[in-house]
């Protein structure tokens, strides 16, 4: 249905200029021939008019038809539409391909942005088929909000958080000590955002190492709240930044930049739930591709980019 | 110039709709959206989120940047619209170009040039840290970004304002023996005055909406850099009600200042 909308919606607008000129002629006699007389035929123009208009739009605000619409393929074309947390970017694209390829007439969709930022967009009725987090939180307000069947979601990775430097190290960071420096410029995420988050934890924790003001000295020199993972990474890489809190696998994505490890005990794991949407367009794809995804082909993938397993 | 409506006669009759319809179609998405948003905010708790610490950081940053960036362009934009209207020389027409430009320019565009030339990595950027400036993450980039943008619109209406003065009064305040200043101070000023003000308005409320070239190059920082914009965009993921709050606030400010600019124009 969807695709037989679309295609009508298309035929108008290719046709609506012809008929827009038509019927402007007649809705703009000339002068000498009075504005009232051609009153009585503006109506049929204007309505023709008016339905080209709206099949534009409606053309406009239909998804992107993938390439093979229209063209005879075996399987019937479909888009899995895949909300995932930024730092799932890099994985999940590759993921994404390798599902395209065993899946023929199937175009995944994805919409990387902060967990947050996400859940933000499904509260105000955005569709997708899949929703993975980069923590629970997130998951469990959607959840709450009856977007995901409770329960249903399923951890499939896990990760690590790593300090990064631009590669020339201009701030002069050795140890972690060092991010409390003042006047060093830090990004991190926002506090709602789920590393932003996991990072206050990080530095809660190497209070116990550096002190008992550590935390609060890191947090005094953050120069910006970023509402994602990969605009750290960019104001990192531009140097813009002295140094930045991002996960393991940002760090590995970002070849050029130096990494500082957090030492296991004062680091934080974050555990990345997913789940199909109880509202899914495709919902069968959508669960087949969960499957996918905690599949030891998926899990490989997501180890490749430095994602770690889950752990019980 | 005086507006020219048609006869009352011409509105009647069944081709009226022909115009009625479509217009109907555009005002109901522009009025729609701000109604609602209205709607919105009176059924939610409005006030506490107004004094909310997040909000009320917000809009104090917000007053104090749009304030700077409206004496910036004052200061400096106020001489450059005269030049521009009053004395012809070579390269103007470029000049004029470079200051519509960023009118139409995407403010991410603008934020992006101004990390390149002012960042710490930018064309600049070790002329100034050699000064020992670092202009990223700091209220004054926030300035900057709104200077970029917003600056135009009074440049360009202070430009027409002049260019609008009657030459006949510069040429006897000329022959009286006045000096270039005394014409600007003493004719062209009063004269210009209330195309000077509009246009200052103008440009208030766009720094005052300034976003796209904010976060690129100012990032968003609670009290330094997040101004309201910045603070409704993250609201969104945090507290839905700051943001309304803070959207209608700067929807009842648009409506006062671009009210004071119809009647300044209309006067």
């Amino acid at each position: 249905m969807p695709h037989s909308a679309r295609r009508s919606g298309r035929a108008f607008h290719e046709s609506a200029p012809c008929h827009a000129e038509a019927h402007w002629a007649e809705a703009f006699p000339r002068p000498e021939q009075g504005v009232l007389t051609a009153s009585t035929r503006s109506l049929p123009s204007l309505l023709s008019l008016l339905f080209s208009l709206l099949s534009l739009l409606a053309a406009c605000a239909a998804p992107p038809a993938p390439q093979s619409a229209g063209l005879p393929t075996a399987a019937t074309p479909r888009t899995l539409t895949v909300f995932a947390a930024s730092s799932l970017l890099d994985a999940f694209t590759d993921l994404g391909k390798a599902y395209e390829a065993a899946h023929p007439g199937v175009t995944v969709a994805f919409n990387f942005d902060g967990s947050a930022s996400l859940r933000a967009q499904f509260e105000q009725g955005a569709v997708a088929d899949v929703f993975a987090s980069a923590n629970q939180k997130e998951m469990d307000t959607v959840a709450a909000a009856g977007l995901v069947v409770s329960g249903a979601a399923k951890p499939f990775a896990s990760n690590v958080l790593v300090v990064i430097l631009p590669a020339d190290n201009p701030g002069n960071v050795q140890t972690l000590a060092d991010l409390a420096r003042p006047g060093l410029r830090l990004t991190l995420a926002a506090e709602v955002v789920p590393v932003g988050s996991y990072s206050r934890q990080a530095l809660e924790k190497l209070n116990a190492r550096y002190g008992a003001s550590f935390k609060e000295g890191v947090l005094a020199n953050v120069v910006s709240d970023e509402s994602n993972v990969k605009q750290i990474v960019a104001k990192v890489n531009l140097g813009e930044a002295d140094a930045g809190i991002v996960y393991a696998t940002d760090a590995r994505a970002a070849l050029t930049l130096i990494t500082l490890a957090i030492p296991a005990e004062y680091n934080v794991t974050a555990r990345y739930p997913m789940a199909a949407l109880s509202a899914a367009p495709n919902p069968t794809l959508a669960a087949d591709f969960v499957a996918f995804v905690l599949s030891p082909a998926g899990q490989t993938t997501l180890q490749k980019w430095g994602f770690l397993p889950v752990t019980p | 110039m005086s507006d020219h409506f048609l006869p009352r006669a011409a509105m009647r009759g069944k081709s009226v709709w022909v115009f009625v319809l479509p217009a109907s179609v555009l005002l109901c998405l522009l009025g729609v959206p701000l109604a609602a948003l209205v709607w919105r905010t009176a059924a939610s708790d409005f006030m506490p989120s107004v004094f909310a610490p997040a909000a009320f950081d917000a809009m104090r940053l917000s007053l104090l940047t749009s304030a700077a960036t409206m004496v910036v362009a004052i200061v400096c934009g106020t001489p450059l619209a005269y030049g521009l209207a009053r004395w012809r020389f070579r390269g103007r027409a470029v000049i004029e170009l470079l200051v519509d430009l960023p009118i139409v320019l995407p403010p991410a565009v603008a934020g992006l040039a101004l990390l390149m030339a002012f960042g710490r990595r930018g064309v600049l950027g070790p002329l100034l840290g050699g000064a020992g400036i670092n202009l990223p993450f700091t209220t004054a980039a926030v300035v900057l970004a709104q200077t970029f943008v917003a600056a135009p619109f009074y440049v360009r209406a202070a430009r027409i304002g002049f260019h609008g003065v009657d030459a006949q009064l510069e040429e006897a305040a000329y022959t009286e023996g006045a000096n270039q200043w005394q014409v600007f101070r003493y004719v062209m000023l009063p004269q210009a005055g209330r195309a000077l003000l509009s246009g200052a308005i103008m440009c208030w409320a766009r720094a005052l909406g300034e976003f796209g070239a904010t976060i690129l190059f100012a990032g968003n920082m609670p009290g330094r850099t997040q101004t309201m914009p910045l603070a409704i965009y993250l609201g969104l993921e945090r507290n839905l009600g700051v943001a309304l709050a803070l959207s209608a606030m700067l929807l009842a400010v648009s409506v006062v200042l671009l009210a004071l600019v119809r009647s300044l124009e209309n006067r």
